[in-house]
């Protein structure tokens, strides 16, 4: 065991992949001789070579395409996009093209590709660098998300993911990445796709996070516990599919729904996991379930994202209005 | 100072072998090809001619889908193909179907194709390729995926894609053409210049004189042909294979050439873009007639045989239809099937409930 960030994690994860399988390839925009713009490919050209390793031009569209014609010919690629921010310039290729390999071919091919990317708010970037835009992709049949939020999920994860047959995207925190370490073991492990994790266990009130915000979450349920209120801290680890069997034990349990995401409000991944719990538990809720979100603007870059950005004190008003309902 | 653009269109003079009368105008580039291979070029015109014609009377008697035509086009589409080895791999266009069956598809799936029915793209082993793509220019970027993995394979083969004139004013054209070329990658891009992109005649869309100097900007070869001289798109193509596989990297085709018909099936009314004049002009370019001078000069193609081929063709194409007709309708259950390796909670969900529906 080591204790890692979750960029090495993530770093790690690819170094065993890379070595398992001799398919795997590792490319994008500055991700060879420079190691990628956060370190995440750092030292893999050297141990892996220029073959396996390499730096592409700068088109995001062409780094998901190629991915779809490396896989024809038996790769199986680990494209990065720079920043999830600029996942628009790809689309088509993502939700236009390889999500639809396997349908289109009637099942005879395809597209085994994790598509890797740093997203997600309070560190500062420039316009189209920190945007959640996750609902993007867990919105097209085919695609699978998967957004971790630690250094030993980030592993596991990715393993599962560089492994799986059919098409991820793999969603980086960039304030995850090295605000803390935690243990990570160095062999080969994984961490099953579409599975959620009970990051703490609570009788009161259900809380549903992903990504940077399970912490909130995490900080929140410790605040609230002071209070008396014992808030369960679900991590849904993939986005799509999601994992709505341990969301649906957990609302029997606790009959209060607080659901939490970085994203703006409109449409998205909350609308979707909420519409499903009172589809399929209205009988168990106690009170309507609240959101907590961004405004429905365009991501507050710099000035005023440490207010537009959802907090802890959020997640608390949010549970104190459904405990109080 | 030396102007870029002057006299651009001498670097890319069009590429020719066969004139309109059928007479061989360029003898030191006429390819080595059998008597046979001769024969069997015209054989495929003339069947694809057939086809496309069966094609458009199937679809207005709602008995094909969508269905984009392609009689004058038959040059550029099995000249190109015809260069090619059994193990490149073709990304098609819509309109590129045609490739598709000369190599190895059944006519029958390409029938399906036509008609949505996913066994249409459920491609026999051999036949190296993607579906049809439907969005103009995907394809591009794909090739120079498939060629970098086929020269990281080491495999002696190449890639080949399809666009239109329209194709070369979108990105994809561009990041295709220039991944291919930073990675020296065994791809030909072939760009079927057939002057209108449904409606937008190509000087509306793009000031470039030719589309085949499009290649300078990405360091990669380009060359105009007369995409109605099937020798001519042949030896192009011939001579972009064998640069390719001996790692000299891609190279760009645009060959000049014409629909007869209208974009695609579903309506388009190509009066309100081109005029009778046009047309014929064109018509008297024909890929088929001039190739069929050329053989009868030879002696090697006569009237009967010709009718031979179109009767072969009728009688396939009824075949086939027929063999389309049998296969069960797709079902919204089996589509569920071909979303992921292993379905997740949402879409077994999803599975039972139409397999109830679908069992009614």
């Amino acid at each position: 065991m080591a204790q890692m960030t979750m960029i090495q994690a993530i770093t790690d994860a690819l170094r065993v992949e890379l070595k398992n399988d001799e398919n795997v390839l590792v490319f994008g925009e500055d991700v060879g001789q420079n190691g990628g713009v956060f370190r995440a490919t750092e030292g893999l050209q050297d141990e892996f070579g220029e073959e396996r390793v390499f730096d592409t031009p700068l088109a995001e569209s062409a780094i998901a395409g190629i991915s779809i014609g490396l896989a024809t010919q038996g790769y199986r690629p680990v494209p990065e996009l720079q920043f999830f921010g600029f996942v628009y310039e790809a689309m088509d290729a993502i939700n236009g093209q390889m999500a639809r390999l396997r349908y289109r071919s009637g099942n005879t091919m395809n597209a085994p590709i994790t598509i890797r990317s740093p997203f997600g708010g309070g560190v500062h970037t420039p316009e189209l660098h920190a945007d959640s835009l996750e609902g993007l992709i867990a919105q097209q049949p085919g695609m699978k998300v998967v957004i971790p939020s630690n250094p030993y999920d980030a592993k596991g994860l990715l393993i599962s993911s560089i492994r799986d047959n059919d098409p991820v995207v793999f969603l980086e925190h960039m304030k995850l990445y090295r605000s803390f370490r935690e243990e990570v073991p160095e062999e080969d492990y994984s961490v099953e796709l579409g599975k959620a994790n009970v990051k703490r266990e609570g009788t009161d009130v259900t809380l549903i996070a992903y990504g940077a915000m399970v912490h909130s979450s995490l900080k929140a349920a410790e605040e609230l516990d002071k209070e008396g209120i014992s808030a369960e801290v679900i991590d849904l680890r993939t986005v799509m599919p999601v994992d709505f069997e341990t969301i649906l034990k957990s609302v029997e349990k606790t009959n209060r729904v607080v659901m939490v995401q970085e994203a703006q409000r409109q449409a998205g991944m909350a609308s979707y996991i909420v519409s499903n719990i009172q589809e399929r538990a209205i009988l168990h809720l106690e009170a309507p379930i609240l959101t907590v979100a961004a405004p429905d603007t365009v991501y507050a870059f710099t000035q005023a994202e440490e207010v537009w950005l959802p907090n802890y004190n959020d997640i608390i008003e949010k549970v104190n209005a459904v405990i109080n309902f | 100072m030396k102007r870029t653009l002057e006299n651009i269109e001498e670097q890319f003079e069009t590429f020719q072998i066969l004139n309109e009368e059928g007479k061989i105008v360029n003898k030191d580039a006429m390819p080595e090809l059998s008597d046979e291979e001769l024969k069997e070029i015209m054989y495929r015109m003339v069947y694809t001619r057939i086809l496309d014609q069966r094609s458009i009377a199937l679809n207005r008697q709602g008995r094909l889908g969508f269905y984009a035509p392609t009689a004058g086009q038959e040059a550029s589409q099995l000249g190109t193909q015809f260069a090619l080895e059994k193990e490149d791999f073709i990304l098609p266009g819509y309109r590129d179907v045609p490739q598709l069956i000369w190599h190895g598809l059944p006519l029958y799936q390409a029938f399906l194709f036509s008609r949505g029915h996913f066994h249409g793209n459920q491609f026999p082993e051999g036949v190296n390729a993607l579906s049809p793509q439907i969005i103009i220019g995907a394809q591009y970027t794909q090739a120079a995926g498939v060629a970098m993995g086929m020269k990281k394979r080491g495999k002696k083969s190449v890639a080949i894609t399809y666009t239109g004139d329209g194709g070369t004013s979108q990105g994809d054209f561009y990041e295709g053409i220039n991944f291919a070329g930073a990675y020296k990658a065994p791809a030909i891009f072939v760009v079927q210049n057939n002057h209108f992109a449904i409606s937008v005649p190509v000087e509306k869309q793009t000031n470039a004189k030719t589309l085949a100097q499009k290649a300078v900007a990405a360091g990669i070869e380009g060359i105009q042909v007369d995409g109605m001289d099937v020798l001519a798109v042949y030896a192009v193509t011939k001579e972009a294979r064998d640069r390719a596989v001996n790692g000299e990297g891609p190279t760009l085709i645009e060959a000049l050439t014409y629909r007869y018909g209208p974009h695609t099936m579903a309506g388009d009314d190509p009066t309100r873009y081109r005029t009778e004049d046009l047309d014929t002009e064109w018509e008297k370019k024909d890929p088929i007639v001039r190739f069929r001078k050329f053989l009868e000069e030879k002696g090697l193609w006569s009237e009967d045989e010709e009718n031979e081929v179109i009767d072969k063709a009728k009688e396939e194409i009824k075949a086939a239809i027929k063999k389309t007709d049998e296969q069960p309708k797709q079902k919204v259950s089996e589509l569920i099937g071909n979303m992921y390796e292993e379905l997740p909670q949402n879409l077994q969900e999803q599975l039972e409930e139409f397999k109830a529906k679908e069992s009614k």
